[in-house]
């Protein structure tokens, strides 16, 4: 007996799987926190704090972190589909190439929000800002940029490996995307850590939420384009 | 079962015909003995890359039951023609029915589809278990934890299910590449150098799988190197050449031994 999977159920499928498998493996997600601490060690030594005060610099750094300890979970997202070609396999089941773009951006969005989870108090430790009251609304906006930066970097992923120049490509491609949801992030994370009221923030929180919404629409329907041989 | 030659010409193959070499049997032939629809009919499927005709206006009817070897030379076309009936590809030209429905409608048709493949098509952090249900769930197998169980048993890897991929020989894994294929017990199996990497036991539970899946009413396309593995199998044989098929026959019609010359001779011709 059988019943094809609906879009939601195969995506959830697809999601599972590459996350059982970075489970297994943990080799991408030790890769970006190794890289989001190493980050902000670097950071951290290389600011003078009699220049710039803490609270001003920590929003370009966590952005910073954030948007390339993502790539390394993006660059593995589709890298697990060539070798021995699984591509094949995913492609000739019987779901819409919808679910599986669905399936390993939601993937994706777990590993982002994980390096999230743990750099962020990293950020506050080495910086010593107080997340006190904010961390709830900064975790809120983390989670809506690791969306739209999934959206784009997942469907770049897809393209991108099978090119020769895959771990060069991917961030070619895909960081010029990030520009306005990281602009927008780094916007609401600063007034968000300044204490400034929640007025403030909403322009760049709207922008995002738009950006978020055009990147998964777009990038869903273009997505099975990028397959076609 | 039908056919094109490299001429256009179609001939067809069916119903107790017992059709000759090049037999010029109009494509208008009488069909009524065919008395089900084919599990899988290509009708002028072409395939180019760029300026290269990979495949070429073929034309095949695969009835249940029944299993074509395909053979030819490397570069033949025989894994495009794969990819295309498997979904993979999208033809340039031509059309393509698996069990009455237009490949192009796309999740249906794909369902009743198995891909066997040189390359295993596994996750190698996953377990043999866990790759064989990912596929039975993806394809909306019911009980799919008890559907790869058997899929394992069948292929005599069971006792390996548990071990991930990657911790298997070529040959298990392999075997496990196969019960991903056959989960589901498609209707059309589409294998593409299956024998791979098998030793005896793998062969003859892969031989022993195929036999199952026919006497069940599935369809078997069967691209091969190996002539006589081919023929052991097949109800019928086509060697390709330059994206066309210029023979296909019946496999009670033909004699291996000339049948290995002509291939023979065919290979050296296009080497």
């Amino acid at each position: 007996m059988r019943e094809l999977p609906g879009l939601a159920t195969a995506a959830w499928l697809v999601a599972r799987k590459d996350l059982a498998i970075e489970f297994r493996t943990r080799t991408a997600f030790f890769s970006a926190i190794v890289f989001a601490l190493l980050g902000l060690t670097i950071f951290y030594f290389a600011w003078d704090a009699t220049a710039v005060a803490a609270i001003d610099l920590a929003p370009g750094v966590l952005w910073v972190i954030f948007t390339f300890s993502g790539l390394l979970g993006l660059q593995r997202s589709f890298g697990v589909e060539q070798a021995d070609r699984a591509m094949d396999a995913l492609l000739a089941a019987p779901v819409d190439r919808e679910a599986i773009y669905l399936g390993k951006a939601l993937a994706n969005v777990l590993f982002v929000a994980g390096v999230q989870a743990i750099s962020l108090p990293a950020l506050a430790l080495f910086y010593n800002v107080p997340l006190g009251g904010v961390w709830l609304p900064l975790a809120g906006v983390a989670f809506l940029a690791a969306i739209g930066i999934v959206a784009v970097g997942t469907l770049f992923s897809a393209m991108a490996v099978n090119t020769k120049l895959a771990e060069l490509l991917l961030p070619m491609l895909a960081l010029p995307f990030f520009v306005p949801i990281v602009t927008a992030a780094a916007q609401t994370t600063a007034r968000l850590l300044a204490g400034r009221p929640a007025a403030e923030a909403w322009p760049w929180l709207r922008i995002l939420l738009g950006f978020d919404l055009v990147f998964v629409v777009a990038c869903a329907i273009a997505f099975p384009y990028t397959l076609e041989e | 079962m039908t056919g094109r030659r490299d001429d256009g010409q179609v001939f067809a193959l069916s119903g107790g015909v017992t059709s000759q070499y090049f037999s010029r049997m109009p494509s208008a032939a009488p069909s009524s003995a065919i008395a089900v629809p084919p599990v899988v009919e290509a009708v002028g499927l072409a395939r180019a890359f760029g300026g290269r005709r990979a495949v070429d206006g073929v034309d095949l009817s695969i009835m249940p039951g029944e299993c074509l070897a395909l053979f030819g030379p490397n570069g033949a076309g025989k894994t495009t023609l794969l990819r295309l009936l498997a979904g993979l590809l999208a033809p340039t030209s031509g059309t393509c029915r698996v069990g009455g429905l237009a490949l192009k409608t796309g999740r249906a048709v794909r369902a009743e589809v198995g891909l066997i493949s040189h390359a295993s098509m596994l996750y190698g952090a996953l377990t043999a278990r866990e790759n064989v249900e990912f596929a039975a769930r993806m394809y909306g197998v019911r009980d799919a934890a008890g559907a790869a169980r058997r899929a394992l048993g069948q292929m005599r890897v069971a006792d390996r299910a548990e071990a991930p991929v990657r911790a298997l020989s070529r040959g298990l894994q392999q075997r496990v590449s196969i019960a991903r294929a056959i989960v589901h017990e498609p209707r059309l199996l589409l294998c593409d150098e299956p024998y791979t990497g098998l030793d005896e036991s793998g062969s003859a539970a892969l031989t022993a799988a195929l036999a199952e899946r026919r006497a069940h009413g599935a369809a078997l396309l069967l691209v091969t190197h190996n002539l006589g593995e081919g023929l052991a199998l097949a109800t019928h044989a086509a060697i390709m050449r330059r994206g066309r098929l210029v023979r296909h026959e019946e496999r009670s019609a033909l004699d291996p031994a000339a049948y290995a010359s002509a291939y023979r001779e065919l290979v050296t011709t296009d080497a």
